[in-house]
């Protein structure tokens, strides 16, 4: 190899275009295999980017079924089946919510999903608080933060009804960034937290 | 046995690897690298290889369907035969690897392996480790469970607090808008393909520098490294006072994985595989999410960081402790290397094997989760309701109800998130505890909207009778006597 190696420089310095050819369809292919290379990446990049979508493109209304299941005053857990799901999901396309009827014509719909980490917090009808199982966040019925780790309170989603339907808009597990609603700080400012603003 | 030796030659003239292999093997290292505390590379070594042989044997029966997974675990388990030792040794195998990489990697640093010539050697480590804690979590997605639903949940939470591109790192990561079938597909092409093919690679290299750079020669007090002479004195010490690394260091590590492999083993055959827990069912809300055991000391750290620092603390400090790591060599690339010179060193070591120690400990017990149904499964306990009146034990009743137990214990018995009660009398006069209960405070939620003023009343009388006998409750000493203050239902 090594005198395969010599050879060659000695013919560099004999005859430089004889080696520059070489050296120039070396260079040639390189730039076919990264002509190649991109117009193979392109559509890799494409397909792997194929789960993300625009904000709330994902959400749609979704029926929690009829206005009735939930009494006046109570916070029950509701199911819905995700709207974009697959057959291989199983029990995964299912999401659960917490649905609080406040008076007849107002409801608040929270993501189970806690705010800090989203793991699924637990409602207590008797002290009036949810309680997360994980780091420890708790919020008051209203959804705001009461205490531990969570810096906001609970996810909400937007909700309408139609007739005597509950819907609500989800879609998307609800994160940080992938909040179905932006308006609980606002919220949260006006109603207040306990009873020191109540 | 002549055609045997026939065979090898007719092979090895093809493929000529005597030679290389000879050379690997047999290159000298100084004696004094044939030490029982050199072992932990080639263990970790063993133990990848364990996982890949039980990886491949579970993956020609695994199915990495969100619908089935947890089905076809539970089949694995029970139905095929020794299925569920082959999933107790890749769960031990695990447990192991995490553990010995961590050894492994405290031992380097003691030892000042990372300096001169050493350095990228240590800086592959540091990905190499980082690839292992990757393999655990995505194989903890693997189980599917309640677990790993909600594990998977926490990372989606995690990568979402990154500004500007949170929402697309949550889809990416999940591969759609929720935790399904599609988050478990890419788990697994990650953890059978992505990821241990990246680790292999890094391993290869790995290994390639210790066979050619030489084991790293004992630390000794005095003798420190210099760039200028350290590659003269490492090969003047393997000649002169060393013999071939094979086997007369080899024989160490050869019987300390064989070691590994048999703990492995037992503890596969004596506990088993671990889960699948509950059905990854999200509506199963029931349910105490918890990370596999290298993953409880960060569980822990996420609890404890004020809700403020945790976005900040989040993006920054795992970036920041991993470019430390790929920085150590460049600025203490030589110098001492024996412990006995770095006093730094053995007290970052200490103090970091201490805080993982003491996060993973309290990621055991989680004392800053309330307890969920402490309120309703632990009673209180009856020392504490001798002699009351009629209203302190409504006030226990109240107790009960309202769920304080799920985060404050009596008798050592209840959630741990608030301060015990057992004796919170001779610490807040009955006012304050009116206060407290009503309006919350210091990480406590407040009351006040969820008592009646009867219902206060009552747990204020029972909370006063809280302290030990002979030790009489705290009073204000500025005003009259606490029992003669209007009761709360009168100041609302």
């Amino acid at each position: 190899m090594t005198n395969l190696v010599k050879e060659e420089e000695k013919i560099t310095q004999d005859d430089p275009r004889a080696v520059s050819r070489r050296w120039m369809l070396l260079k040639l292919g390189v730039f076919i295999n990264a002509v190649v290379g991109v117009a193979v990446a392109v559509p890799v990049v494409r397909y792997l980017l194929g789960p993300v979508k625009r904000k709330g493109a994902y959400n749609s209304w979704i029926s929690l079924g009829s206005v009735d299941q939930f009494p006046m005053g109570e916070t029950r857990l509701a199911t819905y089946e995700n709207p974009d799901h697959d057959p291989w999901d199983g029990d995964t396309a299912k999401i659960p919510c917490w649905v609080r009827h406040v008076d007849p014509t107002t409801f608040q719909v929270f993501a189970i999903n806690c705010a800090h980490l989203g793991c699924p917090v637990r409602w207590f009808p008797q002290s009036g608080l949810f309680m997360c199982p994980c780091h420890g966040g708790v919020y008051y019925a209203d959804g705001s933060r009461a205490s531990g780790p969570p810096e906001r309170g609970m996810f909400e989603y937007k909700y309408r009804i139609v007739g005597n339907e509950l819907q609500i808009s989800a879609g998307e597990m609800p994160t940080l960034s992938t909040e179905a609603k932006n308006v609980f700080r606002v919220l949260n400012n006006e109603k207040g937290c306990g009873p020191c603003a109540g | 046995m002549r055609w045997l030796k026939q065979i090898y030659n007719w092979a090895e003239f093809r493929l000529q690897l005597q030679a290389p292999v000879e050379e690997a093997v047999l290159h000298p290292v100084p004696r004094n690298t044939a030490s029982w505390w050199y072992v932990f590379g080639s263990a970790a070594f063993t133990l990848l290889l364990l996982q890949i042989v039980t990886g491949i044997l579970l993956a020609i029966v695994y199915v990495p369907s969100g619908a089935n997974a947890w089905n076809n675990l539970q089949m694995i388990n029970h139905d095929l035969p020794l299925g569920w030792f082959l999933r107790g040794m890749h769960f031990w195998g695990s447990n192991f690897m995490v553990a010995v990489v961590l050894i492994h990697m405290a031992q380097v640093f003691l030892f000042g392996a990372y300096k001169f010539p050493r350095e990228l050697t240590w800086i592959i480590g540091v990905f190499l480790l980082l690839m292992t804690l990757g393999m655990a979590f995505t194989g903890q997605v693997m189980r599917f469970d309640q677990d790993a639903y909600w594990g998977l949940g926490i990372g989606a939470s995690i990568v979402s607090r990154v500004p500007l591109v949170g929402a697309p790192l949550v889809h990416l990561l999940l591969g759609g808008p929720i935790i399904a079938g599609a988050t478990l597909s890419r788990f697994f092409a990650l953890h059978v393909f992505v990821i241990p093919g990246t680790l292999l690679i890094l391993v290869a290299l790995h290994v390639w520098m210790v066979l050619k750079l030489g084991i790293n020669d004992w630390p000794m007090p005095g003798r420190p490294v210099r760039r200028a002479t350290y590659m003269a004195d490492y090969h003047k010490l393997s000649h002169e006072d060393g013999f071939p690394f094979f086997p007369a260091a080899f024989w160490k590590d050869l019987i300390f994985s064989g070691a590994v492999l048999a703990a492995v083993a037992v503890c596969a055959a004596v506990f088993g595989p671990y889960g699948p827990t509950g059905i990854p069912d999200p509506t199963i809300i029931q349910t105490v999410p918890k990370p596999d055991f290298y993953f409880l000391w960060l569980y822990a750290v996420l609890a404890y960081l004020p809700p403020e620092l945790e976005t900040p603390f989040i993006l920054t400090v795992p970036l920041l402790a991993i470019a430390v790591l790929v920085a150590l060599p460049f600025f203490a690339g030589e110098g001492e290397k024996s412990w006995h010179r770095r006093p730094v060193a053995v007290l970052v070591l200490t103090t970091v094997a201490v805080a993982f120690g003491v996060f993973t400990h309290l990621g055991t017990f989680t004392p800053w989760s309330p307890i969920m149904d402490a309120w309703s499964s632990d009673t209180v306990p009856d020392k504490f309701l001798h002699d009351l009146s009629p209203v302190e034990r409504q006030g226990a009743v109240v107790f009960q109800a309202k769920q304080c137990r799920n985060c404050h214990s009596l008798d050592h018995v209840g959630g741990q998130r608030g301060p015990a009660l057992d004796d919170v009398a001779t610490r807040l006069t009955e006012d304050q505890l009116i206060r407290q209960v009503l309006q919350g405070g210091g990480n406590m939620p407040a009351y006040g909207k969820n008592l009646s003023p009867a219902e206060t009343t009552a747990l204020v009388k029972f909370l006063v009778t809280l302290h030990p006998h002979g030790q009489l409750p705290a009073t204000n000493a500025a005003g009259p006597p606490t029992a003669r203050l209007n009761p709360p239902s009168a100041k609302q």
